[in-house]
């Protein structure tokens, strides 16, 4: 059993059968009242933000969180699924369970699968994916400084917002954290 | 190398920032002492282990093994203090450090500095205090960046006296939604909406002193004469942040030592260790405590406030974690 001394960024928990993991977490205490924690979480299936107040030295239900680095494979309908390399097991997560990060996924890429209580939830994708322009307006030649932006569709069905002398085939890296256009990827 | 507090080396832990907040640090404590020097405060250092670290019940003490038998060190120097105030010294301050176990965060230390201060001059009561507070963090403040302002977070706070005095019930019913007497008994209530509703939203423009708190948290404080369920403490908030705590002082010996006992009795219920009662503290009342008025400030979280550090620790030279 874990307790309030646990409550540090990152700390993943259980509430109400949902696993949290923990964003901010803060000591208060009045001079002369009680002592608490005052933590804000993340629920790591629905990405939803919830605080709490804990009474110092309550007890906390630790998550039992496990992370697998896995290959994705292919889609199938609504889910999308991934392979161990190390044991060819297999698992399926639904797009919906995905959320963004289904724009991150090509053929082959590694990302980080987390389980919760033996099921998977969800992926960390890499930090940075390479992604190809299927369409965009014609860019303008010579315009490289410009601070406008036009919008261009990725191959995986992604719409980013992209500097206008970026052209149809070129390959943009993304970082997936913020789901934002880094550079044109070199060669 | 790591960056945790605790993995850098001494000549990146001391770079030109921290050192720089060290320095305004020690022309704060200049300036502290110059401001009760000159309102004619003797300046006293009393003992920080002792027989007694105080019965509150939400202090736990550190245990020290000594020649004469387990001691504590002070959670405060409040009871010495009142002791050489009962010996006749009217204005008294202390300097110190004091310890609490189990607390540390952006705004904790197990060990932090204390300025405590006593006024027992003619007429002094928790009346005195609060002007001496809000006058010396005024001054402070404009012996510091010539104007008597700070800045939390980007956002200016106007330090000028007077400071507005708001009763707890007041700011419960106005930033709780409920009287306070509604949450006590039941103290957990009490206290949770304390950090997450009140506190929070105190002194955001300028500090504000909290005055009138329920009789049953102020152990060692007058009860207010036409309200006994409260007693006369305060407390001055500034941006959220607790800064002081005083009161009227109690002198009554028989009063306190029965508050004494309820609160070890209370301890003993909480199976929480139950420290001695100091008992040349209650000889002091018994003998003659006159009326008076006493606060304690923390000042770590002073200088923090004033220099714009973004904790206790960025205003330490060695803090709790780099040990």
């Amino acid at each position: 059993m874990a307790d309030t001394t646990d409550l540090r960024k990152g700390f993943k928990l259980v509430i109400d059968r949902q696993p949290y993991i923990v964003v901010e977490s803060q000591f208060v205490k009045p001079g002369k009242g009680q002592a608490f924690f005052r933590t804000k979480m993340k629920n790591m299936m629905t990405g939803s933000t919830l605080e709490r107040t804990y009474k110092s030295g309550e007890k906390l239900d630790k998550a039992d969180t496990e992370e697998r680095t896995m290959q994705y494979l292919y889609p199938e309908g609504d889910v999308r699924v991934f392979m161990d390399t190390t044991n060819y097991e297999q698992i399926r997560l639904s797009n919906e369970q995905l959320g963004d990060n289904v724009y991150y996924l090509l053929d082959g890429t590694e990302v980080d699968v987390m389980f919760f209580e033996g099921k998977p939830i969800g992926v960390t994708p890499p930090t940075f994916v390479e992604l190809e322009v299927v369409s965009t307006e014609p860019g303008f030649k010579g315009d490289t400084s410009s601070n406008t932006t036009k919008p261009a569709e990725l191959e995986t069905g992604m719409v980013v917002n992209v500097p206008l002398f970026v052209n149809q085939g070129d390959r943009l890296k993304i970082d997936t954290r913020t789901g934002e256009y880094v550079e044109r990827a070199k060669g | 190398m790591s960056t945790a507090p605790g993995g850098r080396g001494e000549r990146a832990w001391f770079d030109s920032a921290r050192v720089e907040r060290l320095r305004e640090r020690a022309a704060i404590l200049r300036e502290v002492r110059a401001f009760f020097d000159g309102r004619g405060f003797l300046e006293v250092q009393t003992p920080l282990v002792v027989p007694s670290p105080g019965l509150d019940l939400h202090l736990a003490a550190f245990e020290v093994a000594t020649d004469a038998g387990p001691r504590w060190l002070i959670t405060s120097p409040e009871y010495q203090m009142k002791r050489v105030v009962a010996g006749g010294v009217a204005r008294v301050y202390q300097v110190c450090k004091t310890f609490r176990r189990e607390e540390l965060g952006a705004l904790h230390e197990p060990e932090f500095t204390m300025l405590e201060w006593y006024d027992a001059s003619e007429g002094a009561s928790a009346e005195t205090t609060m002007a001496q507070t809000e006058q010396l963090v005024a001054a402070l403040a404009r012996a510091r960046s010539g104007e008597a302002a700070c800045e939390v977070d980007g956002r200016r706070i106007d330090l000028r006296p007077p400071w507005p005095r708001v009763r707890v019930d007041d700011a419960y019913r106005e930033l709780a939604g409920c009287s306070m007497w509604d949450l006590l008994p039941d103290e957990e209530r009490f206290f949770r909406a304390m950090v997450e509703r009140v506190q929070p939203a105190l002194g955001a423009e300028r500090p504000v002193f909290l005055t009138h708190w329920p009789a049953s948290m102020a152990s060692l404080a007058r009860l207010s004469p036409d309200e006994p369920t409260l007693a006369l403490r305060y407390e001055a908030f500034i941006a959220g942040i607790e800064l002081c705590n005083g009161f009227d002082e109690l002198t009554d010996a028989a009063e306190q030592r029965a508050r004494l006992e309820r609160d070890q009795h209370a301890r003993r219920e909480a199976g929480l260790p139950v420290y001695p009662i100091d008992a040349r503290f209650l000889a002091a009342l018994e003998e003659g405590l006159p009326p008076c008025s006493g606060n304690a400030l923390g000042v770590d979280r002073l200088v923090m406030l004033l220099t714009g550090a973004a904790c206790v620790q960025d205003v330490l030279a060695i803090p709790h974690a780099r040990l």
